[in-house]
């Protein structure tokens, strides 16, 4: 799909063929997208900052695990658990040692990454169901350790109370400006992720994930590339953790749990495995589900006054998955793979293929 | 260690591991017949009970009636579940099917939540809460023998396990569908060609898992009352599954009763972050399984063939 390019359009360098961005015009389009969702405060409401805000750290959380799950073939479901740890240590580090929030965020990330690679140590003896049964782990036994050791510095289940970051006296306590910081990040991250996935690492991880033994044999070392590949999941995961934590200001052991994994993984198949754009189409199409739920949640009590008050919270899980289901049936490669399924059908009209 | 509390936690311990290993094999039914590992299974397990409270409590039907109906309505749920959900994921990758049987889960809880609310019901009890079986054991501490305590639901409950469990296996060992299935769980084609209609095996398996979690989630809402987080059993039946096998019947109540023995006996420490640990011991177990014995005690090895 990717060779399929406009007539006249040829390469004349290595550096053109390599290029992500091919055409003046697509860089113009992606500065206008960029400088729209900047100045989005400016003209938008609040609400749909904060959601702006809430989508973007969901994107980050699942580009990590894309580069784990997509690429990597590893499914986890201790995604959110490794929030939780990113999520704990900045909030620490800001609390109790008073360091700037933007130095906390890579450590946040880097300890966050290191415990990625302890319950990633299975990975080596185990995979399929049983990886997902150590990752579960992970996520039982770290929201477990919130909530049980030093309870003096962790404050036990009730959790953390964080503070806002701030730099050079500007105070990111609104969604409107805290937006600013996860865009920031946000794009960081995809040209991370973007690079790994078409690095010599990328393609070693997907050599994994199409037929391990067979990259084994190439000479690729299974060894290393899986651990690399939990240590980035769980990096990306801290990054959101800490983010995360320190937009909603408070932290504790269930703020991050065992169905966000399960929403990051739905996300991650919702938007397309494998793909750069799959995890932000993903986390934008649920994040929207999940909303609509909560908006079309008073609607639907007043329609059906019998059910129970909880409807709204289980509109959630219901839409959500129904949602999954449907995907998994009808397009399990997702809605990256029916954007570039679009892009070919626009590049060969008026002809069908 | 408290030593004169251990026999007591160790037996409590040992009949709660009885709705584990009974919700542990559920999981293996699906498991052994179409290499499907149902995440959905303690959301089957609510519903099961849910049902029952429904015909029971709301409509007064008289217990046994309410428990039948639900058995029924449950195993057409299973089947509902194979044809509609699981049947167009064949030939699908891992991820794909496991994503399924999650989205399952995440639908039932929500059916769950919109359908019977989320407060606490009161079940109806079948066994007396009062006299609880008292047992003089033949320790003795501080010259006083250590008498055990068991509740008369959690040992009934037990009993009730450990009797579906060998049902089961004996329906597996002995029974003509019982080696049909075995069979279609070594090679769906292979089945296929010797005249095994594996639809149908996969129908009959998803049903009578949708009745054995009925039957865990029955047990369960008579001993701890019934509310939505009836179905957290099956996380600690998932590692029960691992350690026991994943393909072993046997395994089932072995690993059931290790994973609640296990929790019974951490609980009995004096060391309070070593007592509050027994909520995540099935995943300490799960660890350790996965890195000494990842097919668990009664597993098959499988040897991976290029």
């Amino acid at each position: 799909m990717a060779i399929l390019r406009p007539a006249g359009e040829f390469d004349t360098g290595y550096a053109r063929d390599m290029a992500t961005i091919r055409r003046p015009w697509q860089w113009w389009l992606l500065l206008a997208f960029i400088l729209a969702l900047y100045t989005l405060p400016f003209y938008a409401g609040q609400s749909l900052v904060s959601l702006v805000n809430r989508i973007g750290i969901t994107i980050i959380a699942v580009q990590g695990l894309n580069l784990l799950t997509g690429y990597t073939g590893q499914i986890s479901l201790g995604q959110a658990a490794f929030m939780t740890t990113g999520g704990y240590i900045s909030a620490l580090l800001v609390n109790n040692l008073g360091w700037s929030f933007f130095a906390a965020l890579p450590v946040a990330a880097m300890g966050a990454g290191i415990v990625g690679l302890l319950f990633g140590l299975p990975s080596l003896r185990v995979k399929g169901f049983y990886l997902v049964m150590a990752t579960l782990a992970a996520q039982f036994i770290i929201p477990w350790f919130t909530r049980n050791a030093f309870p003096d510095v962790l404050n036990g289940a009730q959790g953390l109370n964080v503070q806002v970051p701030i730099l050079l006296g500007l105070e990111f306590n609104r969604p409107q400006r805290y937006i600013y910081i996860t865009l920031t990040v946000l794009i960081l991250t995809t040209i991370v992720a973007h690079n790994v996935s078409r690095s010599r690492l990328g393609r070693a991880f997907v050599a994994i994930r199409d037929n391990d033994l067979a990259a084994e044999v190439l000479g690729v070392n299974l060894f290393k590339h899986k651990l690399q590949a939990f240590f980035l999941a769980a990096v990306y995961a801290g990054v959101a953790g800490a983010l995360a934590a320190h937009n909603i200001r408070h932290l504790n052991s269930e703020t991050f749990n065992l169905t966000d994994s399960v929403f990051y993984l739905g996300m991650l198949v919702v938007g397309g495995l494998g793909s750069s754009l799959g995890p932000i189409f993903g986390a934008i199409i649920v994040e929207l589900l999940i909303e609509g739920a909560t908006l079309f949640g008073p609607f639907f009590i007043r329609t059906f006054p019998s059910t129970a008050a909880g409807a709204v919270q289980a509109l959630r899980p219901l839409f959500f998955g129904t949602a999954l289901m449907l995907f998994l049936i009808f397009e399990p490669r997702g809605l990256a793979h029916r954007w570039y399924l679009l892009k070919a059908a626009w590049r060969l009209r008026p002809f069908s293929h | 260690m408290n030593w004169q509390l251990v026999p007591q936690f160790a037996i409590t311990g040992l009949l709660a591991g009885g709705p584990i290993a009974l919700t542990a094999l559920g999981l293996v039914l699906i498991f052994k017949s179409s290499y499907i590992f149902n995440f959905a299974q303690g959301q089957l397990l609510l519903m099961g009970a849910l049902l029952t409270w429904w015909f029971a409590v709301e409509h007064g039907l008289p217990l046994w009636m309410a428990i039948l109906l639900a058995l029924f309505l449950s195993a057409l749920l299973g089947l509902a579940i194979e044809r509609l959900a699981l049947r167009p994921m064949t030939g699908q990758p891992l991820l794909s099917i496991i994503l399924m049987t999650l989205a399952l889960s995440q639908v039932l809880q929500g059916l769950a939540l919109l359908l019977f609310g989320a407060t606490q019901r009161n079940f109806p009890q079948m066994f007396s809460a009062a006299n609880p079986y008292r047992i003089t054991t033949p320790f003795v501490y501080n010259d006083r023998p250590i008498v055990v305590i068991l509740k008369q639901n959690l040992t009934w409950s037990f009993v009730v396990a450990v009797l579906g469990v060998l049902v089961i296996g004996a329906f597996f060992r002995f029974t003509k569908t019982g080696l049909a299935m075995r069979g279609t769980s070594e090679d769906h084609e292979l089945a296929q060609s010797i005249g095994l209609s594996i639809h149908r095996i996969f129908g009959l398996s998803w049903a009578l898992a949708g009745v054995v979690a009925t039957v865990g989630g029955i047990l369960l809402a008579t001993s701890s009352g019934l509310d939505l987080s009836l179905s957290v059993v099956v996380l600690a039946a998932f590692p029960a599954v691992l350690l026991g096998g994943l393909e072993s019947i046997p395994g089932t109540i072995v690993g059931g009763l290790l994973i609640g023995l296990s929790q019974g006996l951490v609980s009995a420490s004096k060391v309070s972050i070593v007592r509050n640990a027994a909520e995540i011991m099935p995943y300490i177990v799960l660890l350790i399984v996965l890195v000494f014995r990842p097919e668990g005690l009664f597993g098959q090895k499988r040897i991976e063939r290029i």
